[in-house]
């Protein structure tokens, strides 16, 4: 966990404050609705169909028992009793009152929780792996650079009102959680010959309208040199970014406009101009920011215990390890995954009393530490082998053991047209669906490794383009009609998918899944041979076929 | 910000004009009586691009109350009775589509 100084208690107790003036302002009439949307957007309040809808930011995807508490707090004072995890390490609440945000946002503020820049123009929550710190083979914690890059960009100036917003994600393992290669800037922590720390820096990733992978602008920039190399790039993007046109205006269109190379010469020049300036980290800067992460006292334990050996004899619960546990770099520990997909349900909600519950547990079995990860999931980042058994008979009861982590019902969904104001079309239900049609555990395990993202909109917040399957919602004359693509990925080897073929009405969108699960079932070379795979072997076509045939 | 009353009125049948409610974000439709109502069946309905402009006018100029104004199509019943005219207003005015996961 990070402990916050006094300069973040009264940064974010300040902010507190103003809004607080802010709204009132507004509810009186002084403020007109054109000067107010900037400011209540700068603190994570949109205007959704129903309702205002508030985001709250949970930097690098870390947070404590007490504050989740305070989430399970505010969905119970001021919402409908439940939240909902975003793909970005935010926690959405869905019908919040203007009047009562100020309170909100204060109660919040006494745990260091905020909800600044999770909208608006400008640097969006930094996020990094979920398993950061914990994760076997990491080159060492992302998120003490998440925190200096936080630092440093919460509320800077020059920041604060880019052309389009702007999103940052690292990563220190080779396997990427944190889907870098879909952010505007895109780090990836590595350490160069002399074994000093730097980073492999891309840039121009994204989704929404125009997608476009990140591509690499630096090989290695040291870690010393991270905030101006990163300044640079924000500074070429301040200037030629487009701000003429809202669908052109992400840095992915500048990169590609003016080409990776050229954009490159423009950051190299203007990072000779602040290289060696006061941006330039000291060793003790990383130091004391490394110092107020706290890591827990772990005890020296088996690699086996008896406990869990003997819960092996259980099926359901040996169903519920092998998806959900994950290797800890120390031994006797593991991470847990938590499944915010229960069949049926809204993918990333989380009522009060689960919330509540699960502070609880992360008390009792994970030092207090929660996580929570872009796929919409809650992870204990160090759980005891031994503790695991007992761990998934509490998760069990509360309706959070789905044995489905990574598997074809753990789907990532925005909330569509349901909620949000962008929409055309909706996702929960297309995701409910899902769940139930491939609700028999044992052929979701037969089917193997599968991420289907479903995006309500071209805005994408659901990442269809980097789902194994993607499912895309828009509006044709006045119906839904949703698009498949197939072939995304997020990862270290992250692709945009290839669309199968015309879109599809909201009743026959699970109908054309299953078809292509089951092209995929009879392709496939062998059972080891992920979906992503035996697309990537053999292209669209086959699947196309599958799926149109009778269409 | 473009205003809504500077963006092209496209009125191809029944349509009212609807918002938020500033304090609380909840679903709103311009009265005839120039106010605002929670009930669709209070609307004020126009049928054509005037007639909307104008009640999206003195809607846009009520910044106090309400938030967002804009216009939306609606069924009018043979019986009078106003239904909303597609699935977006079907769901911001009957509320979501799924069950919540809290019942309140």
């Amino acid at each position: 966990m990070y402990a916050y100084d006094e300069i973040d208690r009264t940064l974010v107790n300040e902010r507190v404050s103003e809004f607080r003036d802010q709204v009132k302002r507004r509810l009186s009439g002084e403020l007109t609705e054109d000067e107010f949307k900037m400011l209540r957007l700068q603190n994570g309040v949109y205007l959704q169909l129903h309702a205002y809808m508030f985001r709250v930011a949970i930097p690098y995807g870390t947070l404590s028992s007490e504050q989740l508490r305070r989430f399970a707090h505010i969905a119970r004072k001021y919402d409908r009793g439940y939240g909902h995890f975003t793909t970005r390490q935010n926690i959405q609440f869905n019908w919040i009152k203007l009047s009562d945000l100020p309170d909100a946002l204060a109660d919040l503020a006494e745990v260091g929780i905020h909800a600044m820049q999770t909208s608006g123009n400008n640097m969006r929550n930094v996020t990094s792996d979920q398993w950061a710190g914990v994760a076997p083979g990491e080159i060492e914690d992302p998120r003490i650079w998440s925190e200096l890059i936080r630092q440093h960009t919460t509320l800077h100036p020059e920041f604060s009102f880019l052309p389009r917003k702007f999103k940052i994600a690292i990563t220190a393992s080779d396997h990427d959680r944190a889907a870098i290669k879909i952010h505007d800037i895109g780090l990836r922590l590595i350490k160069n010959e002399k074994g000093e720390t730097g980073f492999e820096v891309l840039v121009g990733g994204g989704l929404g309208r125009t997608p476009f992978i990140g591509k690499t602008i630096k090989h290695f920039v040291h870690g010393r040199d991270i905030l101006s190399y990163i300044e640079a790039i924000l500074r070429v993007y301040n200037q030629y970014g487009r701000r003429d046109n809202i669908y052109k205006a992400r840095i992915k269109i500048l990169v590609h406009e003016l080409g990776i190379e050229k954009f490159s010469r423009e950051v190299e020049e203007e990072w000779q101009h602040i290289r060696n300036s006061s941006l330039q980290i000291d060793d003790e800067v990383i130091e004391d920011i490394r110092s107020r992460f706290t890591y827990p006292a772990y005890e020296k334990l088996p690699h086996m215990p008896d406990e869990l050996r003997q819960a092996a004899a259980d099926p359901a619960f040996e169903a519920w390890r092998k998806n959900s546990v994950a290797p800890h770099k120390v031994q006797g520990y593991s991470i847990v995954t938590i499944s915010l997909k229960p069949v049926g349900g809204p993918p990333g909600d989380a009522t009060a009393e689960q919330m509540d519950a699960l502070a609880d547990l992360a008390e009792k079995y994970s030092f207090g530490e929660i996580r929570v990860g872009h796929e919409q999931n809650l992870a204990l980042p160090h759980v005891a082998k031994r503790d695991l058994p007992a761990l998934w008979r509490a998760l069990d009861k509360l309706g959070l053991a789905t044995p489905n982590v990574n598997l074809i019902t753990d789907i990532i969904a925005c909330p569509g047209l349901d909620y949000c104001s962008l929409a055309n079309a909706r996702s929960i239900p297309i995701a409910q669906e899902l769940t139930r049609r491939f609700a028999n555990h044992e052929l979701a395990n037969l089917i193997g490794r599968l991420h289907i993202n479903i995006s309500g909109c071209i805005n994408a917040c659901g990442h269809h383009h980097v789902g194994h399957i993607g499912i895309l919602g828009v509006e044709k004359n006045g119906e839904e009609v949703y698009q498949i693509t197939i072939g995304g990925r997020a990862d270290e080897s992250a692709a945009l998918g290839n669309l199968i073929g015309p879109g599809v009405k909201f009743e026959e969108v699970a109908d054309v899944v299953e078809d292509v699960v089951e092209a995929y079932l009879a392709l496939r070379e062998r059972p080891e041979e992920l979906f992503i795979d035996t697309v990537k072997r053999l292209g669209v076509e086959p699947f196309k076929e599958r799926v149109y045939a009778t269409r | 910000m473009t205003s809504p009353l500077q963006q092209k009125i496209k009125v191809t049948g029944p349509s009212i004009v609807t918002a938020n409610r500033t304090w609380d974000g909840i679903v709103i439709y311009r009265t005839a009586a120039r106010d605002w109502s929670a009930e669709l069946s209070e609307a004020a309905i126009v049928r054509n691009a005037d007639e909307a402009r104008a009640l999206l006018a003195e809607s846009v100029a009520d910044d106090v109350g309400a938030v967002g104004a804009y216009i939306a199509p609606v069924q009018v019943g043979d019986d009078g009775k106003v239904a909303p005219g597609n699935l977006r207003e079907q769901i911001r005015r009957s509320g979501v589509t799924i069950g919540l996961p809290v019942q309140v």
